[in-house]
């Protein structure tokens, strides 16, 4: 194991509790790490990732501090350097690209100022070649033009360039580990799928080791030939990427997998139930972190902690490996049904063109024509019907959302709902019936629901604002929601941050039912979610449809998930229409070249 | 109520906390309940003035008219503690209102607000308050509405800081797109979120509004003599402070201890609310 360019031993990070017991984050992990490979560790958020990738560069967050184990770099361990070492460990031999490279940018100094500094640090080369070396390096990550790239600021790039730039910053040292924290999570799909191409080639061209942190399992799989499993900071299965995607043997692992939405896929996602522990919320450290979500446990698994063993070609940490192995956990998922939509139109868009310019008077009277975000909008969705927006983020489809809400006005065109009510009109001037026949529900719930309201308040508000109950009355109403999106009655009188995230996002729509509406609104609902509630969510949403003839306008960037949930999809991009039909003969069929690259890019 | 039992708890989980608070509930116990337990009149003079210094009679010695300090101490923080109670909370009301009101509605509205704002912040404060003083009176209702004002000023600036950061939030915007009128999101959504922040700076407002308070009176603006006062005691006694330290120690001590122990109670409410970064668990 001497010649392993990083090994993990026995890792446990924790800190304090408030009992005085130590409430581990990273528990007992165990990973090596050869030159040259690279090892993804995957997990849903919160599972303790981001902090053991921190934990190999010896960094520690503020109260976080290193329980037992050893982490072992190049001979050294960098949690025992002095802090001059670590400087040049840091950004030199070991470098990080964080996920935001927007953010990990000086904003105020233009690009060069921030790669020479990269240079003097890092690289042993005469000033009078940094400009050479740092063009060289910008054509290793493919970044166009280069010579101008580093005379520009940080906000004159686009996403995927500043994540270029941060590549190519950490490859100025010319490190010996790349450690990538979800570096192409806030990237469109597009862009995501050149960067990884990158990565991909980076480390085929040069012997550079990655670790790469990330909650997509696809991700990690186009990139990385290891794979690592992480559920609440332990390591329940590791082995090859061929090993471990074609036959899972933790019941987790097959879980995550089957929790996955793909394209063409002929039946529903399925959910994992439950969800993650809390660190420091279990009442001891023995028995196996899974067991209260896993559909095999037995009375001893909640007893006796699970050691790893080596088992078809790879490690797993389970008490009843030979169970799980024989067994097919995953039941046959339910087909997608559809439904078969009415023929009454619940919404109908008509030359929809939004600008987000204000035009003065003066230029009005001129005859200035605004720049149209969007334009030549127009589709309908009848009665149970789910319609998807697909595209790139700029594509204006949450632009198209937001104006049939009524939060921004429509420079031309028509909105008309069931006929009878005008939606072009601002949501001030609508009227009550109108605003409750439509409702909205936002990406992210941790945003949307007021942290300081009990779910009660919450779910009462629409209630007493759009129908005159007594009060008696309105507590019926507020636990047949709760029922409605399967979370139990006693969830009224929690704060939304006693609730884990598909909980929460199950109360942002049960708000939104509150209305009895029409149409529902929904913008991205599922992507702020990990993947095993995420399907949870498309189930709710198909049962919610055919229970109540429910429309729903679907924005998303996700593709697998819109073909998943949508009987109509229209793509978008830069603001127009490209191509617009049946879900399925759409994603199976595309006709329009850029939905044809979208396709591509999934993963 | 139980937005107030939380606060307290908060507050009692630490033990500055603890310190801090108990100091507060001595104050304002001792000026409520002074005039029945104090040993003397307060203005009493001793009849023969042999032993100016603490003594058995007198524990913490006379003032230069014989008068005893120590009842005066305990009596002198009534007027100080009633005005400024009611100061504060008039600072924080009207501060708050206008603060949230221009964050949430922005525009020419919070323009005007703020461009007042900056101008009021301009003036010298102290001598305002005099101009108003040496025209309205030093009563207690002029004092209440002129700290009151001065100190909400400060207020709106915060209240609007904090309103900022929750206007952005999708569940605002979630109650705009429901239809729910200006005041409503105010009142439901914003107010909320932004009490914790206005209930710590209430309590530092009244720490400073103390001080304001017993500064006036030093220059012999606050109340007017024989009413006893800590501000005007040490101001009354202080020439005297190299030959008799009493009567200038025990008002001063009285009044650090009380600005002490609201500024550890805002402390330990900033902390067990979170406000203070530092004290977070890491994950």
């Amino acid at each position: 194991m001497s010649e392993s360019l990083l090994s993990i031993e026995n890792l446990t990070i924790g800190y304090p509790g408030s009992d005085g017991r130590e409430v581990p984050i990273v528990h007992d992990v165990n990973l090596t790490l050869a030159a040259g490979d690279t090892l993804g560790l995957v997990g849903e958020s919160g599972c303790g990732k981001s902090t053991l990738l921190l934990a190999i560069m010896g960094y520690y967050k503020t109260g976080l501090s290193r329980l037992n184990g050893s982490v072992t770099f190049q001979g050294e361990d960098p949690g025992e350097l002095a802090a001059h070492q670590l400087q040049l460990l840091r950004g030199g031999r070991m470098a990080l690209i964080p996920q935001n490279a927007g953010q990990a940018l000086t904003p105020t100094l233009r690009i060069e100022a921030q790669m020479f500094e990269a240079l003097s640090l890092h690289a042993n080369i005469a000033p009078a070649h940094w400009n050479a070396r740092c063009i060289e390096l910008f054509e290793r990550v493919r970044l166009p033009t280069p010579e101008q790239i580093l005379t520009r600021y940080p906000h004159e790039l686009s996403g995927g360039q500043q994540q270029r730039v941060a590549i190519a910053m950490a490859l100025a040292g010319e490190p010996d580990l790349l450690l990538l924290d979800e570096p192409t999570t806030g990237l469109d799909v597009t862009t995501q799928a050149h960067v990884l191409e990158l990565l991909q080639k980076i480390s085929a061209e040069s012997n550079t080791a990655m670790v790469y942190v990330s909650h997509d399992i696809g991700v990690i799989s186009t990139v990385c030939r290891q794979i690592a499993i992480m559920y609440a900071g332990e390591v329940v299965e590791k082995g090859s990427r061929e090993v471990l995607l074609e036959s899972p043997v933790h019941p987790y692992t097959q879980g995550l997998l089957a929790s996955i939405p793909h394209l063409h896929q002929q039946t529903l996602p399925q959910a994992i139930e439950g969800m993650l522990p809390q660190p420091g919320k279990r009442g001891s450290m023995a028995g196996c972190v899974y067991a209260e979500r896993c559909p095999l446990v037995e009375q001893h698994c909640r007893e006796m902690t699970p050691l790893t063993r080596q088992l078809l070609d790879r490690e797993v940490k389970c008490n009843l490996v030979e169970a799980a192995v024989s067994q097919d956990l995953i039941r046959p998922g339910l087909e997608i049904v559809t439904v078969e939509p009415g023929e009454n139109t619940v919404l109908e868009v008509e030359g929809l063109g939004v600008s987000y310019e204000r035009p003065s008077l003066f230029r009005k009277l001129r005859g200035h024509e605004p720049t149209l975000t969007t334009r030549d909008i127009s589709f309908r969705i009848r009665r149970g019907e789910i319609l998807g927006l697909v595209g790139e983020s700029g594509s204006g489809k949450s632009t198209i959302l937001k104006t049939v809400a009524g939060l921004q006005r429509p420079y031309q065109g028509r909105i008309t709902l069931l006929d009878e009510h005008d939606l072009a009109l601002p949501v001030e001037s609508r009227h009550r019936e109108c605003l409750r026949k439509v409702q909205l529900v936002f990406q992210n719930p941790d945003a949307s629901l007021n942290p300081r309201k009990t779910i009660e308040e919450i779910l009462r508000r629409p209630v007493e604002l759009y129908f005159d109950f007594e009060r008696g009355a309105i507590e019926d109403e507020v636990d047949a929601l709760l029922e409605r999106v399967n979370l139990p009655v006693s969830y009224r009188r929690r704060f939304p941050a006693q609730l884990s995230g598909g909980e929460k996002q199950r109360v942002a729509i049960a708000r939104a039912l509150a209305a009895k509406p029409d149409l529902i609104l929904c913008d991205e609902i599922t992507s702020a979610l990990d993947v095993s509630v995420q399907a949870s969510i498309i189930k709710l949403l198909l049962v919610l449809r055919s229970e109540s003839d429910l429309s729903l306008l679907f924005v998303s960037h996700d593709l697998a998930v819109v073909e998943t949930l949508c009987d109509e999809v229209i793509v978008l991009q830069k603001g127009e229409i490209r191509e617009a039909g049946a879900a399925a003969a759409v994603f199976r069929n595309p006709q329009h070249a850029y939905t044809r690259s979208l396709l591509d890019s999934v993963l | 109520m139980n937005i107030l039992r939380e606060i307290l708890e908060g507050v009692l989980a630490s033990r500055s906390g603890k310190i801090g608070f108990s100091i507060v509930i001595f104050h304002l116990v001792m000026a409520v309940a002074s005039p029945w337990i104090v040993p003397y009149e307060f203005n009493a003079q001793a009849e023969v003035i042999d032993h100016i210094g603490p003594s058995l009679q007198h524990w913490a010695g006379l003032d230069t008219l014989g008068r005893d300090v120590l009842t005066r101490t305990m009596l002198g923080g009534r007027e100080a503690i009633l005005v400024t109670l009611f100061g504060t909370f008039l600072a924080v009301t009207w501060g708050g209102f206008f603060g949230i009101l221009a964050g949430f509605l922005g525009g020419r509205f919070d323009e005007l607000i703020m461009r007042s704002v900056d101008i009021f912040l301009a003036i010298p404060w102290m001598i305002f308050l005099l101009l108003v003083i040496a025209s309205f009176g030093n009563g207690a209702h002029v004092m209440i509405f002129t700290l009151g004002f001065f100190y909400g000023i400060g207020v709106v600036r915060l209240a609007r800081a904090a309103t900022l950061e929750i206007v952005v939030k999708d569940y605002v915007l979630a109650a705009r797109a429901r239809g729910e009128g200006t005041l409503s999101v105010i009142f439901r959504e914003i107010l909320p979120n932004v009490r914790d922040v206005l209930m710590v700076e209430s309590a530092m407002r009244w720490s400073w509004m103390l001080l304001a308070f017993s500064a006036l009176s030093f220059l012999g603006f606050g109340v007017t003599p024989p009413t006893p006062d800590w501000g005007l005691m040490i101001a009354n006694s202080r020439i005297y402070l190299p030959l008799a330290p009493w009567p200038v120690l025990v008002p001063m001590i009285a009044l650090s201890s009380l600005i002490i122990g609201i500024n550890l109670t805002a402390d330990a409410m900033a902390k067990s609310m979170g406000l203070d970064k530092t004290t977070r668990t890491p994950v």
